[in-house]
């Protein structure tokens, strides 16, 4: 199994994989979508409390789940390439972050969006809300730093203790987020948006989540494989891959 | 033969006590720069003590981090440029102490005074004396967190050319929970009540950073030095 | 029936624009993932092909 992980952090190797994988992270990702899309929109009952409108946890809780799981492993993959000196990890990183941001976004945008039906406001100082902006400005900081140097190693490893120091920080900063929400509030107001959870409620969200997930692994074949292809310049390997390429796309050779 | 942990410290923070002396503006600027700060919020928004009252405690905080990043620029920027850093990359003490050492008086010269001068200005924004020893004390933490928080990230921008800015952006989120627990401290204080919570949750921020952000900052400079 | 799934209790417009714009987002994840790729694809075939194009003028 160790050989194999090995192997594994060979860019060649890991580029190769990522490409006969995609289609097996595709298909499912969107097949389950659809699923969870109907068991959420058609098949869970509507909730007491928000009627129909609470089925919008089922495309943000998902998204908010993914912006911290993506930071995590973007974190984590970091913290490899600068302990173990991985080039494939720092590229792993490098690819995470442009799809954490969107989640993050669209996290925030459909909370905003559910906020308005359920308090009235576009905007409230809410704790999972508020540390989902905080996650914005991290990601947003870590991607200004990588893009402010040169040569891409300095930039691996400068962004790779970022990271580091920003994913320490998260549990910090969502903890002090949310009491600092609790002292301004009353117990009487409930700004939870997570209603009171039935289990054909439930399903839908974790197949959603999963789906999520798939979707990130499905992308990450493509940004990943991006990623390798910037750090290798002069590799044979490269040239080779490109001849293969070229045939495939049916592009004359030289 | 190889100094000593505590004699290395003690050589740095003599060596960076005497340039100091030299450059007497970069402690004064950040202390002015503070009153000014928070100068601009009655002005911006009402003369009315009892209103200022409601967010002296923020504005004092808000100041303070403001204050406090631009003092970064003159902590590791000047070695950078003539050398020494690269000196102390090299040579054989840990960096991370050394880093620490030069961060402590960095705080000293331009964090405390403007601890010292706080209690004036929250009495400027309606605040009663009864809550000075928590201003002091809340900002007294608040400020040594931000000058460690602060060195991270003026490790991680030595070498760009015009990483202020970014600097800045990589360390105010970073700091909010400092700021939360210490205007919360402020806060409860000028109400009557305990602060030790608050002032506890913010010394706990502060002995984490201190433990994990030097070598954060070795790192960094490791990489920027290059 | 499909009346009263539109309508989402009256809830309409924001349950929809929630579904779509995630939609939205998802399929700019997936296309710029894949522009991304294509777009270093050809940067490291110019690349090769310039090599390629040197070691020959060299050895020639």
């Amino acid at each position: 199994m160790w050989t194999w992980f090995h192997k594994l952090a060979s860019p060649p190797y890991a580029y190769d994989v990522a490409g006969k994988c995609q289609p097996w992270f595709w298909w499912p990702s969107l097949i389950l979508m659809a699923v969870s899309a109907y068991g959420g929109l058609v098949l869970a009952p509507p909730d007491y409390q928000q009627k129909d409108a609470f089925r919008i946890i089922y495309v943000h809780a998902p998204s908010a789940w993914m912006s911290l799981f993506v930071y995590s492993t973007m974190a984590i993959a970091a913290g490899v390439g600068l302990i173990w000196r991985i080039k494939l990890a720092h590229a792993f990183a490098a690819a995470c972050a442009p799809i954490g941001v969107w989640f993050t976004g669209l996290a925030l945008i459909t909370g905003s969006v559910w906020g308005k039906p359920m308090w009235g406001t576009w905007w409230a100082w809410d704790p999972r809300l508020t540390s989902e902006l905080i996650l914005l400005f991290l990601y947003l900081g870590y991607l200004s730093l990588r893009s402010s140097f040169e040569d891409i190693s300095r930039a691996d490893r400068a962004s790779a203790v970022l990271a580091v120091v920003g994913v320490v920080n998260v549990p910090i900063i969502h903890y002090s987020v949310i009491w600092w929400n609790s002292l301004h509030q009353g117990p009487s107001v409930t700004k939870t948006g997570a209603p009171t959870i039935d289990p054909s409620m439930l399903w839908p969200l974790f197949c959603m989540i999963v789906a999520f997930m798939l979707f990130f692994a499905a992308v990450m074949c493509d940004r990943l494989r991006a990623e390798i292809l910037k750090r290798e310049r002069s590799a044979k390997w490269l040239m080779k891959e490109v001849a293969v390429a070229h045939e495939r796309d049916g592009v004359p050779n030289v | 033969m190889v100094q000593g942990l505590g004699e290395v410290a003690w050589t740095v923070v003599v060596r960076e006590l005497k340039l100091t002396s030299r450059r007497w503006d970069q402690a004064v600027q950040p202390l002015v720069f503070f009153c000014v700060v928070t100068t601009l919020f009655p002005l911006a928004t009402t003369s009315d003590l009892a209103e200022l009252r409601h967010i002296a405690p923020g504005v004092l905080w808000v100041a303070a981090m403001l204050a406090s990043l631009l003092a970064l620029e003159s902590l590791f920027r000047p070695d950078v440029d003539d050398g020494t850093m690269e000196q102390w990359v090299l040579s054989q003490q840990p960096l991370a102490w050394l880093l620490l050492a030069k961060t402590a008086v960095h705080w000293l010269v331009t964090g405390v005074p403007l601890v010292l001068i706080s209690p004036l200005l929250a009495t400027a924004l309606g605040m009663a004396p009864e809550a000075w020893s928590t201003v002091i004390a809340s900002l007294a933490i608040g400020t040594a967190t931000l000058s460690v928080l602060g060195a991270v990230g003026a490790a991680l921008t030595v070498s760009l050319r015009r990483g202020n800015m970014l600097m800045a952006l990589l360390v105010l989120p970073l700091e909010m929970p400092v700021l939360i627990f210490g205007a919360r401290a402020i806060e409860v204080a000028s109400y009557g009540e305990n602060p030790s919570s608050s002032l506890m949750l913010l010394t706990a921020v502060l002995l984490f950073s201190v433990s994990l952000g030097p070598f954060a900052m070795a790192q960094a400079m490791r990489i920027g030095i290059e | 029936m499909f009346e009263h799934f539109l309508a989402m209790g009256g809830y309409a417009a924001y349950v929809w624009s929630c579904y779509g714009i995630t939609l939205f987002a998802l399929i700019v994840i997936a296309m710029s993932g894949r522009a991304v790729y294509q777009r270093e694809l050809n940067a490291a075939r110019r690349r090769t092909l310039a090599n390629q194009t040197n070691s020959a003028g060299l050895t020639a």
